[in-house]
């Protein structure tokens, strides 16, 4: 295998409705700004992938417009996925891993404001039995965190001390959407938004954009004095019918993890893509985090979750607090599909 | 037992709110003003017009020179939209035309009108149509249509040869 480092990482700052910029204007400084970054000759950057989701935009084929970013001249070798960026660098991983090209850059996208989010997440569905009831996404997380209380495997009150933190954290995260300091006990006395979910259970609704730069082996040393290097990416997808999962589990997650042998591991440092608190504990029960590693200090979905673009984020964070010394060993996730359906797992490491 | 199902209609509807952004939003606003607005790249000096992203999509660089462009140019290629379709509002046979403004380097796709779908060629000197001054909008609708000038025709192995090199 060749060793494969994330050698920098940019993002824009996550807004409600960027009523000014469209997709295109949001992503160019922030492709602009991974390349710069990176020290990488853009010569030598030999593949572009990009994550994003033609549902948001509402246009078919709204990704290929992204490549008015890149300034793909001359002719570049591109592929997309329509899925989180986090997908994108999967495949970009992938395609270092055959040795004919030394670095890649790699984005996601997203304005959510664009539709009505919890129902465009819907057309994901399958079509002839879930897609046709409308269940918005909302509801569904709902349902799985109804599910978790009801078999015991967390409380209301587990929920909100994630909501807490996250919020806290949030407000040390300069690109942060929602960031505050309240208690878990002040959060249980807020209304329910959809039972047993209320509204800083919820990622907030986000526009955004990232990218981050891949670079393998001594091209990663020439650029970056402490090179994010990813020891190990897997990923997994669970089936499509929500009644045939254990919706209290992640099965997906503690496979990938397997793979990366991230299960039990020592760990700095966790970012994961919960969009939901409920969804935090129980990617944490899948994982087996229990020795203690920060998790999501940079306040994660609950901070800011661009759709396309917060799982890419989470590896851009730890990546961030690999090579800045802050951490050694850090676990990234993302995920995607209603309630956890799909999930990735990155392991990062200094040297 | 009851015959299979073979078959369900699911109606799918989404609403979507556009924001143009910065780059469309200056070239529709132009429109607006009865101009036509187009932007030079700072590294390929091309000259993009249509409100694309503010963005030299070959560089990836803003085009931050902004450039006014006359309302007539020429007809590079064309497509005769014989077939009916739900929400036509005009009559056919028609023309969509892909006209070349003078001094730009890529074309707007525009609606021909004011000459026969058989007669248009590649070519085609045409000029712009305008809404009348008070129903003008930021809206590609402000430009109504093409149609020909009645110049000669323009040498269009060279001006596609302009396109492809410059």
């Amino acid at each position: 295998m060749r060793d494969v480092a994330v050698v920098s990482f940019a993002q824009s700052p996550s807004v409600r409705r960027n009523r000014t910029q469209n997709e295109v204007e949001i992503l160019m400084p922030v492709v602009s700004e991974a390349v710069e970054r990176s020290g990488v000759p853009k010569e030598r950057i030999g593949f572009t992938c990009s994550g994003s989701c033609d549902y948001l935009a509402g246009q078919p084929f709204a990704f290929v417009w992204g490549l008015e970013a890149i300034g793909a001249w001359p002719p570049i070798r591109e592929s997309h996925v329509e899925a989180d960026g986090a997908w994108a660098l999967y495949e970009a991983w992938v395609l270092l891993q055959e040795g004919e090209i030394d670095a890649a850059l790699v984005y996601g996208f997203g304005k959510s404001s664009p539709g009505s989010l919890r129902d465009v997440l819907a057309v994901q569905l399958d079509p002839y039995y879930y897609a046709p009831l409308w269940p918005d996404a909302v509801s569904l997380a709902a349902l799985q965190a109804r599910a978790c209380l009801d078999a015991g495997k967390f409380t209301e009150n587990d929920m909100a001390e994630v909501a807490s933190r996250s919020r806290r954290d949030a407000m040390n995260n300069s690109n942060a959407q929602v960031a505050k300091d309240v208690p878990a006990e002040t959060l249980l006395n807020e209304p329910y938004l959809a039972s047993p979910l209320r509204k800083d259970d919820c990622a907030p609704i986000s526009d955004g954009a990232a990218a981050v730069v891949l670079a393998c082996d001594d091209l990663a040393r020439e650029v970056s004095e402490r090179p994010a290097w990813i020891r190990a990416i897997d990923h997994r997808v669970e089936p499509h019918a929500l009644g045939v999962r254990d919706l209290t589990v992640s099965a997906s997650t503690r496979i990938a993890a397997g793979k990366t042998g991230a299960l039990n591991d020592k760990l700095d440092l966790v970012e994961l893509l919960a969009p939901f608190s409920s969804q935090e504990l129980i990617l944490r029960d899948a994982l087996g985090l229990t020795n203690g590693a920060r998790i999501n200090p940079s306040g994660g979905a609950l901070a800011a979750n661009p759709m396309m673009a917060a799982g890419l984020i989470r590896i851009g964070e730890a990546a961030t607090r690999i090579s800045n010394g802050e951490a050694d060993r850090a676990l990234a996730h993302a995920t995607s599909g209603p309630c956890l359906q799909q999930n990735l797992v990155a392991v990062l490491e200094g040297e | 037992m009851t015959d299979p199902v073979t078959g369900f209609t699911q109606p799918v509807r989404l609403e979507y709110d556009y924001t143009p952004g910065f780059g469309r939003s200056r070239f529709l606003r132009a429109l607006e003003q009865g101009r036509i607005q187009g932007e030079r790249c700072p590294v390929c000096h091309k000259v993009y017009v249509g409100g694309g992203s503010g963005a030299c999509a070959r560089d990836g660089v803003p085009c931050d020179e902004l450039v006014e462009l006359p309302d007539r140019g020429v007809v590079t290629t064309f497509c005769v939209v014989n077939l009916p379709f739900a929400g036509q509002t005009i009559e056919i046979p028609y023309v969509s035309a892909a006209v070349l403004l003078d001094g730009a380097d890529i074309p707007l796709l525009s609606l021909m009108q004011e000459v026969a779908a058989d007669e248009v060629r590649m070519g085609m000197r045409v000029e712009a149509v305008w809404a009348p001054e008070d129903e003008r909008k930021p809206s590609m609708d402000t430009i109504r249509y093409f149609r020909p000038t009645g110049e000669p025709d323009a040498p269009i192995d060279d001006v596609l040869r302009r396109m492809r090199d410059a």
